[in-house]
């Protein structure tokens, strides 16, 4: 890729957690994210996949230092943002914005949706007069669906779905160029689902904006993600192109999500052969020796216990870390 | 609302939050608020179960109709050994002794997939990771053999690979043991898989109703035909959704006539005004809308 917008290599971030019991104390480190790589373009899509725990929310978190990595560089474009002093970072961060997974949580009940959408302005911008924000403000709701004669309700007001458009509007007022969107529409119902998603790639194409679109809904990542990276405790598994990833999955565990997604078509779904994995997610504390997706893995041998596998590139645009990709 | 279950069969009830899917089988269970009182008829097998006095719905509940809820962890007494949970049931329902009532019990936790059952049996419901809760519920559910197994949104809480494990093993129970499911879920996806007919409701009523392969091929109601739009997929890659407008209604104040009016794109006069019935229009297939057929192209 030519242009690269932000570039993140090899983050990790560890939490270290107590063990034991007073007298045993222990400091054991929980990987939540380890070793993960990738760039994003001006204007893509990367969409983040992984069950609970796999780390994609702490990795939405570390890129934007809302949690301090523990290793690795994040670049955005062409500066080490965990060089930067807070003052530094503060104003980087009107470029890079994050929209959260529970619309009503994540507003304030007691500031009307003006003043929650002006914010970020009033804090990037303090010089801007009151009339002149409030100006942008009706711009960016009615940008995002909102009619801008509802500014001065309060989030109990609206529902779900227009909390969410809120939200949005919100983290577009600053006009950024990465939002990372972490489980944007889970909590919504699937008729307004489709509302979000729509609104979120209407504004990326018009903006030029990029996400880092984070959910555990491989369907809805496979629709607004130009690429696809998937995760599995805290471990990049595979990073491809979205229609190849779906084509052609070479990780045993991306192969396994996709087949588990039931599909809305009977036939189809009653045709499917599963491959069901077996068991669930080990410890994150406590993961297993070499491949961590090992102890589920139907092709894992004796080297995938003794060797952490390497992230390959089997292609332009496409890395597994696999022991075994040729075979899967 | 009006419907039955055969003995067998497998019904899927689709619907967003607040249509009343929860609540409907809540009520047919006696498990109603008890600000929520219901009227009708509910009758399995023929014996009429609204109105019946606790202590004789006690004999069907658990025995012949059994529950399993989105989320285990709730569900399950957290300060009761899943031993307790289980072999309770099956002294008060079946008079079998704590003995035969552990073995019993054990081999279902086999049945439901639970490796080393033996030696977990002992535990309490927190040692379980949330799969492993929802096969003991299962388990549960099905101690005394019941004729319906109702599942509220069984896989909602859980991973996508453990929900592929545990509609798998719902499928598996389905054949082996002949029971009917009813099988409540948002997710389309879910019943395409598990349910012979589907159920379509939205505010609180059935819009549309019918078999399976029938529906999502061609669905006949607007609101069906939109959730099917504008649902994502997997292994075909459309431009933009089509979505469904606004939200959904709300239910102390729903719309005259039809309360899916002001968000359907076939709407005309008589759906402003009339409530449109439930009606039989093809074999096996009903629905509530006054249109005897979407336009041509809307599918």
């Amino acid at each position: 890729m030519s242009d690269t917008l932000l570039s993140v290599e090899d983050l990790r971030v560890h939490f270290p957690l107590a063990v034991g019991g007073l007298l045993r104390r222990r400091w054991l480190p929980l990987k939540a994210v380890d070793g993960v790589s990738f760039t994003i373009a001006p204007g893509e899509t990367l969409g983040v996949v992984g069950e609970s725990g796999c780390g994609k929310s702490t990795l939405g978190r570390a890129i934007l230092r809302l949690l301090e990595p523990t290793g690795g560089r994040v670049v955005w474009q062409g500066e080490n943002l965990r060089a930067l002093d807070q003052q530094a970072m503060r104003r980087r961060r009107r470029e890079m914005q994050i929209v959260f997974q529970d619309p009503l949580a994540s507003l304030n009940p007691r500031m009307t949706v003006g003043d929650i959408i002006a914010e970020p302005l009033i804090t990037h911008e303090p010089r801007l007069g009151r009339a002149e924000a409030r100006a942008r403000v009706r711009d960016i709701m009615a940008k995002t669906g909102l009619l801008p004669q509802m500014i001065n309700r309060y989030p109990h007001e609206f529902s779900g779905g227009q909390c969410q458009r809120i939200g949005v509007a919100r983290a577009m007022i600053l006009n950024p160029r990465l939002i990372v969107c972490d489980e944007p529409v889970s909590a919504l119902d699937v008729s307004i689902q489709a509302q979000i998603i729509n609104l979120l790639m209407a504004l990326q194409r018009d903006f030029r904006l990029s996400l880092l679109f984070i959910s555990h809904d491989l369907s809805v990542v496979r629709h607004i993600s130009q690429r696809i990276l998937v995760l599995y405790l805290g471990r990049m598994m595979e990073l491809a192109d979205s229609a190849e990833l779906y084509r052609k999955p070479r990780h045993p565990y991306t192969r396994a999500l996709i087949s588990a997604v039931p599909v809305p078509d009977p036939a189809r779904e009653r045709a499917k052969r599963r491959l069901v994995l077996g068991g669930e997610l080990p410890s994150p504390l406590d993961p297993p020796s070499g491949c961590v997706f090992r102890t589920r893995c139907p092709l894992a041998v004796e080297i995938c216990a003794r060797e952490v596998p390497r992230i390959e590139q089997i292609r332009a645009g496409h890395q597994v870390a696999c022991h075994r990709w040729q075979e899967v | 609302m009006s419907f039955a279950i055969a003995p067998g069969e497998s019904l899927g009830v689709v619907g967003e939050s607040g249509s009343g899917k929860t609540q409907l089988f809540l009520s047919i269970m006696g498990l109603l608020a008890k600000n929520g009182s219901c009227t009708g008829s509910a009758r399995l097998r023929g014996q009429e179960l609204l109105g019946l006095p606790a202590r004789q719905l006690n004999g069907i509940r658990g025995v012949r109709i059994a529950m399993i809820f989105q989320d285990p962890m709730t569900s399950l007494n957290p300060y009761l050994r899943i031993s307790r949970q289980m072999t309770e049931v099956l002294v008060e329902h079946k008079g079998m002794s704590e003995q035969e009532a552990r073995r019993r019990s054990i081999a279902l936790l086999e049945q439901v997939g639970i490796p080393a059952a033996r030696s977990r049996f002992d535990l309490y419901p927190h040692e379980f990771s949330g799969g492993m809760r929802q096969r003991v519920m299962i388990a549960i559910a099905l101690l005394c053999e019941p004729a319906l197994l109702i599942a509220d949104e069984p896989t909602t809480a859980l991973d996508v690979t453990v929900q592929a494990q545990i509609l798998e093993l719902l499928l598996q129970l389905k054949r082996d043991l002949g029971m009917a499911i009813v099988l409540i879920t948002h997710d389309l996806g879910v019943v395409a898989g598990l349910s012979e007919r589907v159920m379509v409701m939205y505010a609180g009523r059935i819009v549309e109703e019918g078999p399976v392969d029938a529906i999502f091929a061609a669905p006949q109601h607007p609101y069906t035909l939109g959730l099917l739009r504008s649902t994502p997929r997997l292994e075909e890659h459309v431009e933009t959704l089509r979505v469904i407008p606004g939200q959904p209604p709300n239910l102390q104040a729903l719309p005259p006539g039809c309360s899916f009016h002001d968000r359907c794109p076939f709407v005309f006069e008589r759906c402003l005004a009339e409530r449109p019935p439930l009606r039989g229009f093809a074999p096996g297939r009903t629905k509530a809308c006054h249109l005897d057929a979407l336009p041509p192209g809307a599918q």
